[in-house]
């Protein structure tokens, strides 16, 4: 065994402070190359010019104020799930479970819809809606909170879990109220007096939700940047151990931040059913409370960065559904070029992170 | 009794989807990588093992049922353990987050398996219309020196075929210096990686490796649980996802993943085969959601009691730098 020591081929070496820019340039470089292979692959299946097929992505997403409106609808919706996972990231609580908190919040909602629809005016109505999807989603986003912070229960599972208890719940109450009979299907509540519904704002139908989002994100933002709250959640964390030693309540931090968690996932229900779809189905969360996670991690979980990585998203969404729609594909060609592209983004934070040194290269300063 | 074997019955074919779905992530997860990609794995492996069926069905002038299997099974390894690749190389050389990754695996996976399937329903004329008869037929076929065993005869092969590598990996696990070793890596990879094990190697190897089981029980649900079709409803989703309740409900052992995925076989179906009851289809969504809970359950009861060995791996889902130790 008297093997010479050579240097490795390749050593990995830890950036520290890469300049803002620096980072951001890596970002864009990982979505070009993103985007090139995407174009590579699209070319392959429908041997179509990729260039043309992105202007049909741009077309899809902004084509008409429409559209406009519509991509900004639910951009807001997945701005505000990523919101709302935010504090529990923070405090490395992996709440999977969005998809399941925004369905409850939705279910509350239309519930509150349909035997108070006529009985008291829409603003009470609103309210009322309000608070009682927030609360579900909170009391969703606290039962694994509340056995995290007791016995340790894995988190990860067990939101998971909490989704599909969610999912067969919804489908449980579709069942009750379908409408017309035998459709399986709720159908358009309240379509006739509209009562319950977000109303429209300066002539504008999604800019309530548009305010309502903004409002949570501005909110969120400063409640984990600027209150005790916020920092204690930081500090939990980062080390449970530490916050245990200057004397932060952990148990009581855990519960606080997933009942908020819980709750603002619970409201992204609220604007789906009572400010979009107006109905209900086990599809309402349709799978962005597993997106929403991606836009949060993204953003490091500041809630300005989320508005760029909600819209990102959302926009590789609608432009996928118009090629899917102008070239006979099927609008799943969106979740594949999500994919792509988040692999490389998640590829891409390696290289901020770290950088290479190869064999015989001296190391810069 | 009719009623009770039939039951049985479905609970068999229902489990062995998981069975398989579950075996690859313990595998995976005894690594120390908590895959949450499982859904997209299943999907990778079942559209893969169909479109190789079907382009050879299409293409044969007699398909050869035989050739189509292999065809089948080799497609669907190869795409599922691509799959466990990308998520091994994100994860662990790149050092990206695992549950970050593995959710991105399953959006990647869902949406090139629906894409496909979709064009090839078009391709063979319209919704559902695909067909991979021959193929499937074979996968349906159960071994002729395997009938006259109760309720267990009359399976598809890959049935025994999933509890055979349950006893095997049980047994790897258990019982081999590999085993150990993949074990250690698991629970403490800086003790590992100090005894002289390859760390990142077993990482790699146990997480493709346990994609291409995982990618067999897609494959076993597009052949034999719907009968060699296609259908764009996200039934692999559900059932990869219970897949990954099913790892904590077995505590992470291969041969308690076998009975617990005929429970959860039973579980699912129990609702149609209630004695004396007929429910309306508000109750059955309801009673859907037994198995879930029961995974809640234990989960619970596991932490409450933490007894050895039934633990998850002390460093599931952490990643492991040696720089960083």
């Amino acid at each position: 065994m008297n093997r010479k020591a050579t240097e490795p081929f390749v050593r990995i070496v830890k950036r520290d402070g890469l300049p803002l820019w620096h980072s951001w340039l890596i970002r864009l470089a990982a979505l070009a190359l993103a985007l090139a292979v995407c174009a590579a692959v699209i070319f392959a299946i429908v041997r179509l010019n990729p260039l043309r097929v992105y202007g049909a992505m741009w077309q899809g997403a902004f084509g008409s104020a429409k559209r406009g409106w519509i991509t900004l609808r639910d951009t807001m919706m997945l701005l505000c799930i990523g919101v709302g996972l935010a504090p529990a990231f923070k405090m490395r609580f992996w709440n999977i479970g969005a998809e399941g908190q925004i369905l409850v919040g939705g279910l509350a909602t239309a519930a509150c819809m349909i035997y108070f629809g006529s009985a008291i005016p829409t603003w009470a109505l609103l309210l009322l809606t309000f608070a009682v999807s927030a609360a579900a989603g909170a009391v969703w986003g606290v039962l694994p909170a509340f056995f995290k912070a007791r016995y340790g229960t894995n988190e990860t599972l067990f939101t998971l879990m909490m989704n599909y208890v969610a999912i067969q719940l919804t489908a449980f109450f579709v069942a009750k109220w379908e409408n017309p009979f035998g459709s399986n299907t709720v159908g358009i509540i309240n379509q006739t007096h509209k009562s319950g519904w977000f109303p429209a704002v300066f002539g504008q139908q999604y800019l309530l939700n548009a305010l309502l989002v903004l409002a949570l994100t501005v909110f969120v933002f400063i409640y984990l940047r600027y209150t005790k709250h916020g920092y204690e959640t930081a500090v939990v964390g980062e080390s449970e151990r530490t916050a245990r030693y200057i004397g932060i309540d952990v148990r009581r931090v855990i519960i606080r931040t997933m009942l908020l968690s819980g709750a603002i996932c619970g409201l992204a229900g609220f604007t789906a059913v009572a400010g979009a779809s107006h109905t209900i189905s086990t599809s309402t969360a349709g799978g962005r409370g597993f997106t929403a996670i991606i836009v949060a991690w993204l953003a490091r979980f500041n809630t300005f960065v989320m508005i760029l990585t909600a819209a990102l998203l959302v926009f590789l969404e609608k432009g996928a559904i118009q090629i899917a729609t102008q070239y006979n594909l099927n609008d799943y060609a969106s979740q594949m070029i999500t994919g792509i592209i988040l692999f490389f983004i998640l590829g891409s934070e390696f290289f901020i992170n770290y950088r290479l040194i190869f064999r015989g290269k001296k190391e810069a300063d | 009794m009719t009623q009770l074997l039939a039951l049985l019955q479905a609970a068999l074919v229902f489990g062995t989807v998981i069975l398989f779905g579950s075996m690859g992530e313990i595998i995976t997860e005894k690594s120390g990588n908590l895959n949450l990609g499982v859904p997209g794995i299943m999907y990778l492996g079942g559209i893969a093992g169909l479109a190789g069926a079907f382009l050879y069905e299409s293409s044969a002038a007699v398909p050869v049922p035989l050739a189509g299997l292999l065809i089948a099974l080799l497609c669907a390894l190869a795409a599922s353990m691509l799959g466990g690749l990308i998520y091994s190389f994100l994860t662990i050389t790149l050092r990206a987050n695992q549950n970050v990754t593995g959710l991105t695996l399953t959006i990647f996976g869902s949406g090139v398996a629906n894409l496909f399937g979709g064009a090839m329903n078009k391709m063979a004329g319209g919704v559902g219309q695909i067909s991979v008869a021959a193929t499937s037929g074979a996968f349906r076929a159960t071994p002729p020196f395997l009938s006259g065993l109760g309720v267990f005869s009359g399976l598809g092969f890959m049935a025994y075929l999933a509890i055979i590598l349950a006893i095997l990996s049980s047994r790897f696990l258990n019982r081999t210096r590999r085993g150990l070793n993949l074990r250690a890596v698991g629970e403490n990879p800086a003790t590992a990686d100090a005894a002289g094990v390859s760390v990142t190697g077993y990482k790699y190897l146990a997480t493709c490796a346990g994609a291409a089981i995982t990618g067999l029980g897609g494959l076993y649900y597009i052949m034999d649980y719907i009968k060699g079709t296609w259908a764009n409803d996200g039934g692999i989703e559900k059932l990869g996802w219970l897949a990954v309740a099913l790892v904590i409900f077995a505590r992470w052992k291969p041969l308690h993943a076998v009975w617990g995925s005929y429970l959860f076989g039973v579980l699912f179906w129990l609702y149609l085969y209630i004695p004396g009851v007929s429910l309306d289809r508000s109750s059955q969504e309801i009673f859907k959601m037994l198995p879930y809970i029961v995974t809640i359950l234990v989960l619970v009861a596991v932490s409450i009691k933490k007894s050895r060995g039934n633990e998850p791996p002390a460093n599931l889902g952490l990643p492991y730098f040696r720089e960083e130790r």
